[in-house]
């Protein structure tokens, strides 16, 4: 029983849309970045021609940012709760606890799927050609990689001591994260220690799913990215609610 | 009578610091319960233990016959709480906030009533953070009254509000009695205590050292009493000196000061005025509050 769930979550939507900072700059940051990288490096060529003269594939990239994003905005929101008491306010009322960070969850999600919209329309019109990755596939990918960097944003909001620390800490974690992430470099030609702990990251996966979901070679070739994506899911979660401070 | 909160030998400690070291008291239906003390005396984790939000290491507690720990869920439908210093989302709307909690209870009082009560139905559409002090204090007072709980539990209700709002919610909380809630509440306003509470545990490092109505705390540990007028007649001082009660008269100008102890002092005095035939201009009394029992019984006062 989620019992104010729905009411929850709509609240927190409509809250955060009130915040414009936060707000705007979750959903227009990684478009604008996807715009200026997709213009700089001639975007992503239609994909079938040979991508030499481009680094990575910047729709990817932005999408991956578009999480990031959504795990940042998530740990800033839960140390500010905290440190304001909200949390444990929130928690002296009947709502149980998995109500109250799902729809934090819940939100970040609905935010996930629009800034995603937002990027797919910017792809068709400024570059034609291009995006012709299966959305709905893509879109799912996109979710299922938030969700599991989101479990990880929840270990790290536990670590987080202040909502002055939220911006840097959550960035010193995520931003290597996506260095490792094999969208600059390919993993596997990492130094052996690096692409172990690069395998234990949800980026990682992240990126090699959406990869293969944009070639084309479909979910059957990237069952172990997604069954990683699951099992790290269930990992950070089980290591969140251990660790998790409510005040 | 039984009582509505029984706690008995309740310890709890962080890492080495005891903050609440075996304490126990009851608090019976209808009266407002004041835990008093410094900051860091343990009142605030006396109450969340009490509130079920918080584990205690040691002892027993009851609430309307339930366990906080294990009946949380059930307790949360029957008690009411406001958190010292606690705050909501910055952008909520009152009426959201207010319509939110209404949701997670099976009977709930009506809205509209409740914030005229408190004041707020001009706030409803405005954002929290900007809301006063005082308004904010309101608003958590509607929230923990809006399933018309058994108990309401709140901590440190006044802190950093103005006198003029400070009042206003003494009146509130007043009220919440007189509807027949139990009111369990903690501050370190002595003031505050002396108004609103029907008995007061005073608490200072994790312990109980005092408990009581206020009236009897004052008449045990601070006796004393003292009656100051002003008279032009002459040898004031000498003619009371010895006088029945009077313990100490002295003068200076034309202001007396008379020292005695006892309930019956600043009687005695008044007719030992009128039986010596001394006119006064001014007169008035000072009877030891709260705060000097604390001062007394610890030694230092609240602020230290």
């Amino acid at each position: 029983m989620l019992r104010g769930f729905w009411k929850l979550t709509w609240l927190e939507t409509k809250i955060f849309t009130r915040e414009p900072m936060g707000f705007v700059g979750t959903l227009l940051m990684p478009l604008v970045v996807f715009i200026v990288l997709g213009r700089a490096f001639g975007a992503a060529r239609p994909v079938a021609a040979p991508q030499v003269d481009i680094p990575f594939n910047v729709a990817i990239f932005a999408a991956v940012l578009i999480a990031i994003s959504a795990v940042q905005s998530l740990v800033a929101i839960i140390s500010i709760y905290r440190e304001g008491g909200i949390l444990k306010r929130l928690r002296s009322t009947p709502l149980s606890p998995v109500t109250i960070m799902g729809a934090q969850v819940a939100v970040k999600l609905v935010f996930t799927v629009i800034s995603l919209a937002l990027l797919m329309l910017a792809g068709r019109r400024l570059f034609p050609g291009v995006m012709r990755v299966n959305v709905f596939s893509f879109t799912v990918a996109v979710l299922l990689s938030t969700f599991s960097i989101l479990s990880l944003g929840f270990v790290i909001a536990s670590l987080v001591p202040t909502a002055r620390f939220a911006q840097p800490v959550s960035a010193a974690v995520l931003y290597p994260m996506l260095a490792l992430s094999g969208l600059f470099y390919p993993v596997d030609r990492l130094p052996r220690a690096f692409r172990a702990l690069a395998n234990l990251l949800p980026t990682t996966h992240a990126v090699a799913l959406l990869q293969g979901v944009w070639d084309g070679s479909g979910w059957g070739a990237h069952w172990v990215n997604v069954a990683a994506l699951v099992v790290l899911f269930a990992a950070y979660t089980a290591l969140s609610t251990r660790v998790f401070r409510w005040e | 009578m039984i009582p509505v909160i029984a706690v008995s030998n309740l310890g709890k400690r962080y890492g080495r610091t005891v903050a609440v070291d075996d304490v126990s008291l009851e608090v019976f239906e209808g009266e407002i319960f004041g835990l008093i003390g410094p900051n860091g005396a343990g009142k605030t984790t006396t109450m969340e233990c009490v509130e079920g939000n918080r584990i205690p290491d040691k002892g027993t507690i009851s609430v309307l016959g339930l366990n906080p720990r294990r009946d949380a869920n059930a307790l949360r439908q029957r008690i009411g709480v406001q958190h010292q210093e606690a705050h909501l989302q910055k952008r909520i709307k009152v009426w959201e906030a207010v319509d939110l909690w209404r949701s997670l209870y099976p009977r709930v009082v009506d809205t509209d009533a409740l914030l005229a009560r408190l004041g707020l139905e001009a706030k409803r559409n405005a954002w929290f953070m900007t809301l006063s002090g005082g308004q904010k204090q309101r608003l958590f007072i509607a929230l923990a009254l809006i399933h018309e709980p058994e108990v309401v539990f709140l901590d440190e209700l006044t802190t950093g509000l103005d006198p003029q709002a400070r009042r206003a919610i003494w009146a509130l909380v007043n009220g919440i009695r007189d509807r027949g809630t139990t009111v369990f509440l903690t501050t370190h306003l002595m003031e505050e205590a002396e108004r609103l509470c029907d008995r007061v545990a005073i608490i200072e490092h994790g312990r109980i050292i005092e408990l009581g109505t206020p009236e009897e705390l004052v008449q045990k540990h601070c006796p004393e009493r003292t009656v100051v007028f002003t008279s032009d007649d002459a040898n004031v001082a000498e003619r009371l000196q010895g006088l029945g009660p009077v313990e100490h008269a002295e003068g200076s100008g034309a202001t007396y000061t008379i020292r005695g102890a006892g309930d019956d002092f600043v009687t005695d005095v008044i007719n030992i005025i009128a039986r010596e035939g001394i006119r006064v201009r001014g007169f008035r009394t000072e009877i030891p509050t709260l705060e000097d029992v604390f001062l007394k019984l610890t030694g230092h006062g609240i602020r230290d």
